[in-house]
């Protein structure tokens, strides 16, 4: 009993971990109907710039995830300002290929620079410190931290989205974006902002990515894996229901691993596909779409 | 010198030519009505003044500066206001919020605000959580309407606000025209239904397969002659 429940709790705190990756995927659909195939390598590359960072300057790792997080912020503004807009259009097919050889590019680019090696992001003591709950009950800090974070950042994008006149133009233009065009706001920096703040979004991701587990330049495409299937478990343009899918996920994946270690990946992909046979449009939808 | 002028603007959808040469200048304080059978290119006329459809630079001049080909968010923050046809609010956001966004871009420094803009529209102020599109449909296109002014426009764009909706709703929309002229805003308003226009402009133009057929004042133009405009022979 007790190890159900330990197994349970394990999938919901990995569940942050996959909300946190598929938050910005979210975002950038939500906004602009942008499918990002290249988000998963954008957070590996964001975790080797915090890699860099404290290795390369010996930035303590708070500070290196902060400096990160702008820089990333810039690389997604330009991005979106410079390449990813002129992909936007009627046909979905351009940008998908765009962010398709984005995503080989950045991998063999990490490659070129940082080897194929395994690294990770080193949190000292936090690593292995863990809460007791009792009844032989334990959770470990990290993953605590991962899934508090994970709910602070859907927190703070749907504040921007409801409170903010920043969130009605993404929420107009995601509408309509010629009638918001009307209203005086102009589509290619609005996207530019929302690619920015997603990319501050994957920074986050990228911390506890690293601090979780081992990451190389080659790891990225199945981190958008877990991000879609959580976006899309949880219903498109939900941030709520993208959280809410990376449990789904977390819990599956745990599930499974606990029968055996094969059967974790298996037993996430299974839980998606079944959810879409149940569910075809996810838990949460938008109502409008 | 006049507030808006088109200066032999011509418009196209891809080959397909809409507009020939189209000049016209609206004052400072005019309502124009710009009227005309379906298809006769009121709507482009309107879109290209707003930055929707590409115009050549000095194809439209604002205040003295040429606007044609501006992006329609450039324009905007320069005055100039659209009620598209259909309305066009945003499903996704409240009243309140559909009127707000109107001012975030350009707030202008005038008398449209959100206590101003409930007062020209009443039934409003009591829906404004509700979902834009909950409202009935001369309610939804009072909040196209009010969206618009909340930037305090000088010049207005009105694309076919009667379209739809009932001829008493119709009356109420237009009984708010004197308060929004009375702030000085120049306004045009494109319209189907010839009378509801006539009624309110000083200065009207009549469209026929993107030529200026007839324009004039109201007062001035004999049935027969509209008429004539408005479906040829």
């Amino acid at each position: 009993m007790v190890s159900g429940i330990d197994i349970v709790l394990q999938g919901v705190l990995l569940g942050g971990l996959y909300g946190l990756f598929a938050a910005g995927l979210s975002l950038i659909f939500g906004v602009m109907r942008l499918v990002n195939l290249a988000h998963g390598d954008l957070i590996v590359l964001a975790a080797f710039v915090i890699l860099a960072l404290v290795n390369g300057l010996g930035l303590p790792l708070p500070l290196a995830v902060v400096v990160a997080a702008v820089a990333m912020f810039v690389v997604g503004y330009v991005l979106q300002y410079v390449v990813l807009n002129r992909t936007l259009g009627r046909d979905i097919l351009p940008p998908l290929l765009l962010t398709f050889g984005l995503s080989i590019f950045i991998q063999n680019g990490l490659l070129e620079a940082f080897t194929a090696d395994s690294r990770r992001l080193s949190a000292g003591d936090l690593e292995t410190a863990s809460i007791a709950l009792g009844g032989g009950l334990a959770v470990g800090v990290v993953p605590l931290m991962t899934f508090a974070t994970a709910v602070a950042v859907i927190v703070a994008l749907n504040q921007v989205f409801y409170r903010t006149a920043m969130g009605r133009a993404f929420r107009a233009v995601s509408d309509d974006p010629v009638t918001a065009q009307l209203m005086g706001i102009d589509n290619r920096r609005l996207f530019a902002l929302a690619m920015g703040i997603a990319m501050v979004v994957a920074t986050i991701a990228a911390l506890f990515l690293g601090v979780r587990a081992n990451f190389d330049p080659s790891i990225g495409p199945a981190r958008l894996i877990f991000a879609f299937e959580a976006v899309i478990i949880g219903g498109l343009g939900s941030l709520w229901g993208t959280l809410a899918g990376g449990i789904v996920l977390g819990v599956a994946q745990t599930v499974g691993a606990s029968i055996s270690p094969e059967w974790q990946l298996l037993a996430g992909h299974l839980a998606f596909l079944a959810v879409l046979l149940v569910r075809p449009r996810g838990f949460f939808p938008r109502a409008i779409d | 010198m006049a507030l808006l002028e088109t200066r032999d603007l011509s418009a196209f959808y891809g080959d397909f030519q809409a507009l020939f040469g189209i000049s016209m200048a609206f004052e400072a304080g005019d309502t124009v009505a710009v009227i005309g059978a379906n298809g006769a290119g009121k709507s482009t006329l309107l879109k290209a003044i707003c930055g929707l459809v590409g115009a050549r630079p000095d194809a439209v001049v604002f205040d003295g500066r040429p606007i044609g080909g501006l992006r329609a968010s450039e324009i905007m923050q320069l005055g100039i206001a659209m009620t598209p046809e259909g309305r066009k609010l945003f499903p996704s956001l409240t009243v309140e919020e559909n009127l707000l966004i109107g001012a975030d871009h350009r707030k202008g420094s005038g008398y449209w605000r959100l206590e101003t803009v409930y007062e020209l529209f009443p039934g409003l102020e009591a829906r404004r959580t509700a979902a834009a599109t909950a409202l009935s449909g001369g309610q939804q296109q009072m909040v196209a309407i009010g969206r618009a002014l909340m930037s305090n426009p000088r010049l207005l764009l009105c694309d076919e606000i009667s379209l739809g909706l009932a001829p008493v709703v119709i009356r109420d929309i237009y009984a708010a025209m004197p308060a929004i002229r009375a702030q000085g805003t120049t306004v045009v308003i494109v319209e189907q239904d010839i009378v509801q226009a006539l009624a309110v402009a000083n200065k009207v133009y009549c469209l026929q397969e993107g030529r200026v057929t007839l324009s004039g004042a109201p007062a001035e133009l004999s049935r027969e002659a509209i008429h004539e405009a408005y479906f040829g022979h």
